[in-house]
């Protein structure tokens, strides 16, 4: 099996299920007791907060534990967008945000709030003039995601960060796919609320994490017991949260060389295709990307059929195109980039990690020479764009 | 997710590909999640579809019912090609996904835009044929 398909969700670290295990077992103890079996929890997640905060330059008690970045991403959104309602009801936000941002934007409009998307350009990124020119005097929050999980592209957060504290505008990012990839620094980038998740990095599912800078205006989210400091109740999943640290730790110590090789894999991949197959475009931007994100668009063909045959052939990877979402409706974010709905239907995201090899890259790039031919041997689009060269 | 029988279809396709000079081609595109499906048949001079190929943009399901659509119309005559509905062509492929079941009705619509096509360019009138909706003609394809 070749897995192509890292910013879905990454095997765990051995090192991650290593630290996880004895709070499964003989380390039962809830965190909040006072006998000595639950301290060893309680300990271990102190740990696991300064191991989190250093590694984006906050402080330990700015970090709060979740259940994956979609809660984080609920709960920065909507807290943020109660507790300042009496300041004002705009928020400002992307076209190509996650479904966990632009739904929850999606359900505070019904509630009365306003929310301006941005555009991005045809690499995906947002324009910081265009950021600058949407803010109003009622505008309470900015979420620009740090780097898109379908076509990789990373977005000037640092600008935006400072544009938002020029105005002093809650500035939150949605870190999911760059936290543990790439240096993330809050108080150099401005950054107010950032979410996070422990599966994108080799660490368990189920587990993430909402940095809040102190002094910050939230709301609890979860009410209940007085875990979290009392705003987001419910005893700790001690063993996610001590993975979650493992895999970060992990990630910190190897980001520069992980980086370099999945940067190096990344680009051999799409200039071998970029090479060897004919119409075909890479979707997202070229340098400022995520190490190990390809994603590549084949004229004329679709994208579920592509994936059925990779998966034959043993191959993990995932597509925009609207007949694999769901919905059927095709990737939001590639028709954001200006791609049209063909363009989007024939999209393939393959994201690396650091133990793929060369050598399962020329068989992916051999697979998908033979499987895009067929497919467009197959295609009627195909057909009708051979006989209008003809002509 | 799809069931051994649309596995194979899709796998396999049966009569893949186009006929020249057809007698009746139709294209129909998918409003739904924006496929295309284009079917030839091949009909003699007794209305008996003789050849039937497909050309398919779309997913699995798509592929697997116009592969199997072009099954069931081969050897039949017009009127009896006119019976092949989405249901017969589900049926045949032991079931889809609720997702997927407006996939099939692209190959029942494509079917009958190529039987309308061949009658209009035999000035005839097939029986119970309305013209299709959703038609695209060649030619106007998004590109
Ligand atoms: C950018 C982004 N935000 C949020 C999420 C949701 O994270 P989780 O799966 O931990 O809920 C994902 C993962 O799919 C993501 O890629
Ligand atoms: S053709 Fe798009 S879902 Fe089947």
């Amino acid at each position: 099996m070749i897995y192509l398909d890292n910013a879905a969700t990454t095997k765990m670290a051995p090192e991650a299920v290593e630290a996880m295990l004895p709070y499964f077992t003989e380390q039962y103890g809830n965190p909040s007791a006072i006998y000595s079996l639950g301290s060893a929890g309680k300990k271990a997640m102190g740990e696991a907060r300064r191991t989190i905060a250093a590694a984006i330059g906050a402080r330990q008690e700015e970090i709060y534990f979740t259940a994956g970045g979609t809660e984080a991403d609920n709960w920065a959104i909507k807290a943020a967008a109660e507790s300042l309602a009496g300041k004002g009801r705009h928020i400002i936000t992307t076209k190509i945000e996650h479904h966990a941002v632009l739904h929850t934007c999606g359900y505070l409009e019904k509630k009365g709030y306003e929310v301006t998307y941005l555009d991005v350009d045809r690499d995906g990124i947002v324009d910081p003039e265009a950021l600058k020119a949407a803010i109003r005097p009622d505008t309470i929050l900015i979420s620009v995601m740090f780097a898109n999980n379908e076509i990789g592209t990373m977005e000037p957060i640092g600008e935006i960060g400072a544009i938002a504290r020029e105005r002093g505008i809650l500035f939150h990012t949605d870190a999911v796919q760059a936290f543990g990839q790439v240096p993330i620094d809050v108080e150099e980038m401005h950054i107010d609320m950032l979410s996070a998740s422990a599966h994108k990095l080799n660490g368990p599912k189920g587990t993430g994490m909402l940095y809040i800078r102190s002094g910050t205006k939230i709301r609890s989210f979860v009410h209940g017991g007085a875990q979290e400091r009392g705003v987001r109740a419910g005893t700790e999943n001690v063993p996610g949260i001590v993975g979650f640290a493992a895999a970060v730790r992990r990630a910190l110590s190897r980001m520069e060389e992980k980086a370099r090789r999945e940067r190096e894999l990344r680009d051999y991949l799409i200039r071998r295709i970029e090479g060897e197959i004919p119409h075909c475009r890479l979707n997202g931007h070229r340098e400022k990307r995520l190490p190990g994100n390809v994603n590549i668009s084949f004229r004329f063909i679709e994208g579920e059929s592509l994936l059925i045959m990779l998966d034959m052939r043993g191959v993990c990877a995932s597509s925009g195109s609207a007949c694999t979402s769901g919905s059927l409706d095709p990737s939001h974010v590639l028709l954001a980039i200006g791609l049209k709905h063909e363009e989007a239907h024939g999209s393939l995201r393959m994201t690396l990690s650091e133990e793929n090899t060369e050598e399962e890259l020329d068989q992916v790039v051999g697979h998908l020479k033979e499987i895009v031919q067929r497919l467009r041997d197959m295609s009627p689009l195909y057909e009708d764009f051979m006989k209008s060269r003809k002509e | 997710m799809y069931s051994e029988k649309v596995m194979d279809h899709f796998q396999n396709p049966r009569n893949m590909g186009e006929i020249e000079d057809a007698s009746g081609v139709g294209t129909v595109g998918n409003a739904k999640c924006g496929d295309i499906m284009r079917i030839f048949l091949d009909i003699d001079e007794d209305g008996i579809i003789r050849e039937a190929r497909f050309k398919t943009f779309g997913c699995g399901a798509a592929v697997a019912t116009s592969s199997m659509a072009t099954e069931l119309v081969k050897g039949r005559t017009v009127q009896e090609a006119l019976q092949v509905t989405n249901r017969a062509v589900m049926e045949a492929l032991d079931g889809l996904p609720p997702v997927k079941v407006h996939c099939s009705l692209l190959a029942e619509e494509a079917i009958h835009a190529a039987l309308w096509d061949y009658a209009k360019k035999q000035g005839i009138a097939i029986e119970g044929l309305q013209e299709p909706k959703a038609d695209i003609h060649e030619g106007e394809a998004p590109a």
